[in-house]
Order: C-alpha cells, then sequence, then structure tokens
C-alpha cells in the first residue's frame, strides 16, 4: 500500500475542546443525524449548502400546521390573531438576534437570493442610472453577481469587482481604485461558500461610507458562524437564509436601514402590501409589510425564530469557539494527505474547507465518499469566477459546523485515502 | 461486487487513465460542443464523416472519471460505424445508463457498453456518462450549439 499514513489510528493533532459545550449531547438534538445512509452512519459535512434541523424547529413547524394553522393579519378569529402574533414575535427575535433598531427593518422574504434580487430591482433601480457602478468581489455567489447583472442590463450600469489573492482573500488596497463618483453601491460576501474567507466587511463598510456608499451584506454564510450587530457594522442592508442557521428552507430575511426601506419602491404587488385598493388609487402599506406582498412563509418565519433561539441557547461564543477548533484539526488533517490542495487558504476562515486532490474530478471523489456515508458538495459551488481564479473546474468541499465531530474528519480523511489509492 | 466498484470498474478507471482518441480532429466534418454546468464537465467531440461512415472520431475537455471513459469508449466503438449505427448505439447505450434497474439487461448485446449499467444505481452521475453521447448525436446533426445536459 502506497500510503502509510492511516489516520484513524494515530494520535490526534490536537484535542477539541471547548468547556461547556458537549458536541455529543448537541448531536441528540438534530434526530437526522443518527439516521443511516447507504448503511453508513451519516457523516454529514455540507453545511454551507444546507444545515439540518433541531428537534425544537421540526417540533413548532408540525405545531403550527397541528394546532393553530390560519393566515394572519386579517382574520379576527382566535387563531388568526395568534399566528399574527407568532409570525410578528419571529420578527422580534430576528430583529434582536442581529441587533436591528426596529422590527420593521426585518423583511421575510425567500431567502437571501430574494433579498438581494429585492433590493437590486426596488432601491436600485429607483437610485441608479446610466453609468452608474456598482462594486462586486471576485468570491461572490451567483446570487450576487446575477441580479445586479440584470439590473446593469436594464440601466447600462457597469459592475467593477474587486479581485482576490491566490490565498482567496480580497485584496483591500484595490477597493479605493475602484471608487470613483459614479459608485452607487458596493455589495460584498461576508464569508465565501467556497472559500470560507471571512471578509473585512468592517473596514470596507467603513471605506465605503467615507466615499459616502451605501453596503450590502451578503451574510448566507456568516448568520451561522458569526455574531451579526448591524447596528455596529453600520451596512445599508444584510441579506441570510433561514436553512443555513438551523431553520426550514423558503424563509430569509432582508435587513435594510429604515430611511432607506421607506424610500424604496414596493418589490411585488399584492394583498398584504397595501393600505387601500381602487382602480384610480393603491396606497401602499407601511414597513416591513410594503415588501411582504401575499400571505408570507408564516411557518417559516416561527420556524426561523425558534431556530435561532436554539442557536442562542448553544451559545455563539461556545459555537465560534468549537468551530474553529474544528476547522483548525480538519485543516492539519486533510493537509497531511500530499495529494490534497486546499483551495482558499485565508488567515481569517469560516470552518469550510474547499480543495482538490490531484487530478481527480470532484464528482468521483464525492461519489466515492458517499458510499461511505460522508455527504460533501462537489462542483464549482455557484462561484464560477471563483474556480476560474483558481484554475479549477471544480473543488470538493467540506463544511463543517458545532454539530461535527473530530471523529467524522477523521472518517473524511480515511475515505480520501481510498479515493487517492483507487485512482493510483 | 459492490455498487462502487460496479460504478468505477477497471475498464472504466483505465479509459479514464488514458483515454483512447484525444485531443482535436483537425479535419473533421462535424463538430459539437458539450457541457454539464452542474459539475463544469465539457466535452467537444469531432466527427470525420465520409459517404454516411464515421471515418475518424475525437473527443477533447475535461471531466470527471465517468464522462471521460464513457467519451473515451464511445470513441472506440463509433470509429468504422454508419451515421445509422451510431444513432443505435446511442439508443442501446441510453437503455443501458437509463433502464429501470430491475430490468434485465442484454449484457453480450450491450458488448462494450455492459461497464457502464453500474451508472443507473447513482441517479446523479448519469448525466456524466450520457454527455458525451449527446453531444454525439449534435455533432451528427451538426448543431452549432453547446449541449448542455440541463
Amino acid at each position: 500500500m502506497r500510503h502509510s499514513i492511516v489516520i484513524k489510528d494515530k494520535k490526534p493533532i490536537q484535542e477539541i475542546k471547548v468547556i461547556g459545550f458537549d458536541v455529543y449531547k448537541i448531536r441528540e438534538d438534530f434526530p437526522i443525524l443518527s439516521t443511516l445512509v447507504r448503511g453508513k452512519p451519516l457523516i454529514y459535512l455540507d453545511n454551507a449548502a444546507t444545515t439540518h434541523k433541531p428537534q425544537i424547529v421540526i417540533h413548532n413547524v408540525s405545531n403550527f400546521y397541528a394546532t393553530y394553522n390560519s393566515n394572519i393579519h386579517r382574520g379576527v378569529h382566535y387563531l388568526s390573531e395568534f399566528a399574527t402574533r407568532k409570525y410578528e414575535i419571529a420578527r422580534k427575535t430576528i430583529r434582536k438576534f442581529i441587533n436591528a433598531q426596529y422590527d420593521e427593518e426585518i423583511i421575510f422574504l425567500r431567502g437571501a437570493t430574494e433579498a438581494i434580487n429585492l433590493v437590486a430591482q426596488t432601491y436600485g433601480k429607483k437610485n441608479f442610472k446610466e453609468g452608474d457602478e456598482i462594486i462586486l468581489t471576485e468570491m461572490e455567489h451567483h446570487s450576487n453577481i446575477v441580479p445586479w447583472q440584470i439590473l446593469a442590463e436594464e440601466k447600462n450600469l457597469k459592475l467593477r469587482v474587486l479581485p482576490i489573492d491566490d490565498n482567496g482573500e480580497l485584496i483591500i488596497d484595490e477597493l479605493q481604485n475602484l471608487i470613483n463618483s459614479k459608485t452607487k453601491l458596493i455589495s460584498v460576501v461576508h464569508i465565501s461558500n467556497s472559500l470560507g474567507t471571512i471578509n473585512p466587511i468592517e473596514e470596507i463598510i467603513r471605506i465605503a461610507h467615507s466615499n459616502n456608499i451605501p453596503v450590502l451584506i451578503d451574510g448566507a454564510q456568516s448568520i451561522q458562524h458569526l455574531k451579526i450587530d448591524v447596528k455596529k457594522l453600520d451596512c445599508e442592508f444584510f441579506v441570510f437564509s433561514g436553512h443555513k442557521i438551523y431553520g426550514p428552507t423558503g424563509i430569509g430575511v432582508l435587513y435594510g436601514k429604515k430611511h432607506l426601506l421607506e424610500s424604496m419602491p414596493p418589490y411585488q404587488g399584492g394583498g398584504d402590501m397595501i393600505k387601500s385598493v381602487s382602480f384610480e388609487k393603491t396606497i401602499y402599506n407601511d414597513l416591513p409589510y410594503k415588501f411582504e406582498a401575499g400571505t408570507p412563509n408564516i411557518v417559516g418565519a416561527i420556524g426561523l425564530a425558534e431556530a435561532i433561539k436554539y442557536f442562542e441557547s448553544v451559545g455563539i461564543e461556545y459555537i465560534m469557539n468549537y468551530e474553529n477548533q474544528l476547522l483548525n484539526y480538519a485543516t492539519e488533517v486533510l493537509a497531511e494527505i500530499k495529494e490534497l490542495k486546499i483551495i482558499g487558504t485565508a488567515k481569517d476562515k469560516a470552518s469550510v474547507i474547499s480543495f482538490v486532490l490531484k487530478d481527480i474530478h470532484p464528482h468521483d471523489i464525492g461519489t466515492i465518499v458517499d458510499m461511505d456515508g460522508i455527504a460533501i458538495r462537489t462542483g464549482h459551488h455557484c462561484t464560477e469566477p471563483v474556480m476560474k481564479h483558481f484554475g479549477v473546474p471544480a473543488t470538493s468541499r467540506a463544511s463543517l459546523c458545532f454539530y461535527n465531530t473530530k471523529e467524522e474528519i477523521d472518517q473524511l480523511a480515511n475515505s480520501l485515502i481510498k479515493v487517492i489509492q483507487m485512482f493510483s | 461486487m459492490d455498487e462502487l466498484s460496479e460504478l468505477y470498474q477497471q475498464v472504466i478507471l483505465d479509459h479514464n487513465k488514458d483515454p483512447r482518441n484525444f485531443g482535436i480532429l483537425n479535419d473533421a466534418t462535424h463538430i459539437a460542443h458539450g457541457h454539464n454546468p452542474l459539475c463544469g464537465d465539457k466535452v467537444d467531440i469531432y466527427l470525420k464523416i465520409q459517404d454516411g461512415k464515421i471515418d475518424d472520431v475525437r473527443f477533447n475537455g475535461s471531466g470527471c472519471a465517468i464522462s471521460k471513459a464513457s467519451s473515451s469508449i464511445m470513441t472506440t466503438i463509433l470509429k468504422g460505424k454508419t451515421i445509422e449505427e451510431a444513432k443505435e448505439l446511442f439508443e442501446k447505450f441510453h437503455k443501458a445508463v437509463t433502464s429501470d434497474l430491475d430490468d434485465n439487461l442484454d449484457i453480450i448485446d450491450l458488448g462494450k457498453l455492459a461497464v457502464f449499467c453500474g451508472v443507473r444505481e447513482f441517479p446523479a452521475r448519469i448525466k456524466c456518462a450520457s454527455l458525451p453521447w449527446h453531444t454525439m448525436m449534435n455533432a451528427l446533426e451538426s448543431k452549432e450549439v453547446v449541449t448542455t445536459t440541463e
């Protein structure tokens, strides 16, 4: 056998220990973690795609349908009033969680993607004119590229791109050079889903504001890993998806500064977003309802609030500490496989590890480790410009969260060694 | 044989490592480009057709082991075949990778294509195996469009 390292039997590089945090106890909160996949215990390392749901979220989602299913904001009957209250309490929970000033700055939408589209199609459409410029970065997810491209095509805008270096860090010194009098917005991802890089958004916001430019932060990958305080950040917009922070799919949040949201035209027309309608004139509703046309994802909002309460009960400090140790451990273990190259080696990283294994295609890797019950993501991760930068068509990605264990990382390493042997 | 070794049979691993008829065919008469946006697989199929017969065939591009082996094996089979025969082979291949798992396939009739039967166990990988064949069909019809599996 060519590979002499057998990680399973070797002494761990380091212990992962966070006092007051017991990962094995945490795992009991997530029913899916005890299921078998292809006859093997599930090792779920695809948390950047979506996270699993704790029992308390599952219970609250089904409990809504079982005990108080009804439509909100219009019924005078008991169930409707109860559901309305739960929905609005959910908004408050989220407002407190990200430390926004007002409840009405929290808009419930389908997810981060819809939130970015909303800002593009309302704020952007109203305020940007021909020749104006929007700054994005080379590491954006397609969802923070395409909505701006659609708008740019419509209004003849220019998209400018802040480049990354070979560690996968933004070349922040270039930002000032990209800014000019036509720059109308900087829209930047907080944590890269394909590289794991944590971007210095405080610095970006500071530079932007010193040039009077508003900033949108795509928090799809940061909401579940970092403490978010929109007041402290002072960003104009912050977007995230519920399913990446242990909540249901189909629910997400747009945070926007109140005066900006108030100045923006509605996104969609329909019920709930109006005060009065006649064929001559419609008066739009106040925030946040102006942006929540139609029956919203009521149970999604309630489920998301429960997920956030659960997340806070585990404790963000514990989570950050544990995930950071997990990342360090995984990085060290994977680095021992000499055929493996990590893509994305920023100094400040979240627990996301993209890698390539010699010239073995990630799709083959994904299928083979899946046979060991290991779920990783393979492909371009909706960040084709990043793949282009590193000259690879795709990568394999293990994205970890606080219910993952050291043993699962060892299993991944063992499985990857099997892949290498198969292709050698 | 377990599912995994049925998917990654020695023949497939061998064609992946040492692909046959790989490269550009300068005097091709029919060319098509295939792309699987899901995983980034890209394949170009070059056919040199004379008097209704495939005189030469090559493929170029990048992709996973399954797609590369599928391209490679396809080129070895197609050389010397008529257009009609190529279309029949496409049907045969298509059946091999998409038929129900319970269906008993005629392994002898499938010949070299039989190695792809294991792909049926992995629905996400069927597109990897079928991209070169779909691209070849487009080349036959000389559609100047990119074939995608989406």
